[in-house]
């Protein structure tokens, strides 16, 4: 089928309807210093078979390598039947329904991941996602500034213990908004956010707290006191969470006596591949009372005239084919084809599956470091409880370490000297489920090898 | 014809305006401008204590087929808004001038700054837009 649905004959024929020569002409009130002349770095278009071929190309630089990188992405065990599904020709569109309640089943399968999102996350409404964690951080903040009828200001605190990445979107797209975004620094031998740097800002007009659980050093942060220290102070609270490890922790619709305000994400542990880094999707959810000032778009179950069940896209009034200038957002999408297969995930996983998957994660991560503490100069950063990522200290640079490790067809880890330099040789890892016995025995090795070989050197 | 009852000021942009025995002034949405929305599902007053400016949005009203901001006609500080409207927004489609006001507030030294019509002209504006 035809994705542009003009013939030739009917654009020549609207053209003459409306006097204009050609399309260009459409466009001749753009001045002509504005109009980009060539598109000079940009390759020809290539043919299917080409593209394949070049893929296939670059899958073989890839290799096949034993990830034990995490830092936001997982690589997680997707059952066959999740793309398989979400391959089939009724769900196969990346697109948002525009046509929306002539697609009753793209509307009904939003509806169930909306309902699924917030169980998982134990809020009350969840939107129809929006582009991947890091954007949902930058709106779940402009969200809390409109949200937040307690306070006068624009100021974020946001610690330094949420992923480097989130923190450098939210700014690039809030911050030119007027939300100031400021750095809370992490308790040195733990972290973890410091209490008494929170202490610091007591008594200040403070419109929200961002606070990601698993924290990026894969910490577990203590979620309740500081919800509540938040919330004593008018201060909204911003969760920021990976999925699969709300199967275990505690969702942040129950973090503190009040619940998290509003609770954010990436989507991608729920059956998307890491697939060189997206695409991928984030997930939001709030309570009812701030629904009005959530973005994107929302799909509520309803009834016909005839009383029978039907989906439709609700509350539109916040999005921006109604609100225009004043919407909540320029979000008016969704990541359609990979919220489909995180619900397809979902359903088949179910609430034991999904409890299954994080309990294997933690237990080879725990593996992983018992392995990697017996050696000789690698020490864990932070001791105390993690989900399934870590940081450890090497008594060398991370950087050549890492290349040894990747000759050997392994990738051993982020190197977060760019991120945390005050840290010294730190590297961030991360085992999930789909890390075995043998390939943590391998890691190590591998590991004990190159470090012993560099002494040696 | 929509109602205008005579006792009101009116502005533009379909606001209506009661001046209280205790100098504050109420305001609302217009019968005209409840019907032209259709049945409203949802309204945001403004908060106590806020100090507005003539001609900024201050209210907004949503219906099932639009949201609209409401533009306050004086400067001054808000003293009350309607807080019957987050339960019942739908008493503004049914009692417009009374149980639908949005809020009140205390003007600001120097009166309104917006233009005020008389309900005689209010009336003309709703017929030229083709009430």
């Amino acid at each position: 089928m035809a994705f542009i649905p003009h013939t030739p004959a009917d654009v020549e024929a609207m053209l003459a309807r409306i006097g204009v020569p050609n399309i260009e002409a459409l466009f001749d009130e753009i001045p002509a210093a504005l109009r980009v002349k060539s598109l000079a770095g940009i390759p020809d278009e290539l043919n299917e078979m080409e593209i394949g071929q070049l893929m296939s190309e670059r899958a073989r630089q890839d290799g096949r390598p034993l990830c034990f990188i995490g830092a936001g992405a997982y690589e997680h065990h997707i059952p066959a039947a999740v793309w398989a599904i979400t391959t089939r020709g009724e769900f196969y569109s990346a697109y948002t329904p525009y046509q929306a309640e002539a697609s009753q089943g793209t509307l009904q399968l939003i509806y169930e991941y909306q309902t699924m999102i917030a169980s998982l996350t134990g809020m009350q409404v969840a939107n129809a996602s929006v582009y991947d964690g890091a954007s949902a951080v930058a709106e779940a903040s402009l969200m809390a500034v409109r949200s937040n009828r307690r306070s006068k200001s624009q100021r974020i605190l946001i610690p330094t213990t949420v992923h480097p990445h989130y923190r450098k979107v939210a700014v690039a797209t809030a911050g030119n908004q007027g939300l100031r975004f400021e750095e809370i620094p992490y308790s040195a031998g733990e972290g973890v956010i410091a209490a008494t740097s929170l202490a610091h800002h007591e008594g200040e007009d403070i419109a929200a707290l961002v606070i990601q659980q698993p924290n990026f050093f894969g910490r577990l942060e203590d979620v309740d006191a500081l919800t509540d220290w938040a919330h004593a102070r008018g201060i909204l609270v911003i969760a920021v969470v990976n999925p699969t490890s709300l199967a275990l922790l505690k969702p942040p619709g129950s973090w503190g006596s009040k619940g998290a305000d509003i609770a954010v994400g990436d989507g991608q542990p729920l059956g998307v591949p890491l697939s060189s880094g997206g695409p991928y999707f984030g997930f939001m959810t709030t309570r009812m009372e701030y629904v009005r000032q959530m973005p994107g778009r929302i799909v509520g179950r309803t009834v016909d005239l005839q009383g029978r069940e039907g989906f439709t896209l609700t509350l539109q009034a916040r999005e921006q084919h109604i609100r225009r200038a004043k919407a909540t957002s320029n979000i008016c999408t969704n990541q359609g084809l990979l919220v489909t297969a995180a619900t397809i995930y979902m359903s088949l996983m179910g609430p034991q599956g999904l409890e299954r998957t994080a309990a294997a994660a933690h237990a080879r991560t725990r593996e992983l470091l018992a392995s990697l503490g017996r050696l000789q100069g690698v020490r864990l950063a932070f001791p105390g409880p993690v989900f399934h990522e870590a940081v450890v200290l090497l008594d060398r640079p991370v950087a050549p370490v890492l290349r040894s490790l990747a000759s050997r067809g392994i990738l051993g880890g982020l190197d977060l000297g760019e991120y945390y330099p005050e840290l010294g040789h730190a590297m961030l890892l991360c085992a999930t489920e789909t890390k075995t016995a043998a390939d943590i025995e391998r890691y190590a090795a591998a590991l004990g090898e190159v470090m012993q070989s560099a002494r040696a050197a | 014809m929509s109602k205008v009852p005579a006792d009101l000021k009116y502005t533009k942009t379909h606001e209506w305006l009661r001046t209280l025995p205790d100098g504050s002034i109420e305001i609302g949405i217009t019968d005209h401008a409840q019907h032209a929305l259709g049945d409203l599902v949802f309204v945001e007053v403004p908060d106590v204590g806020r100090s507005i400016k003539a001609g900024e949005p201050c209210a907004v009203v949503e219906s099932v087929k639009a949201a609209s901001d409401v533009y306050s006609p004086v400067s001054g500080e808000v003293t009350a808004g309607n807080p019957q409207l987050a339960g019942a927004p739908e008493t503004i489609n049914t009692d417009p001038y009374g149980g639908g006001w949005l809020m009140r507030v205390r003007p600001a030294a120097g009166g309104p700054a917006t233009e005020l019509l008389s309900p005689a002209e209010y009336e003309k504006l709703q017929q030229e837009e083709g009430d």
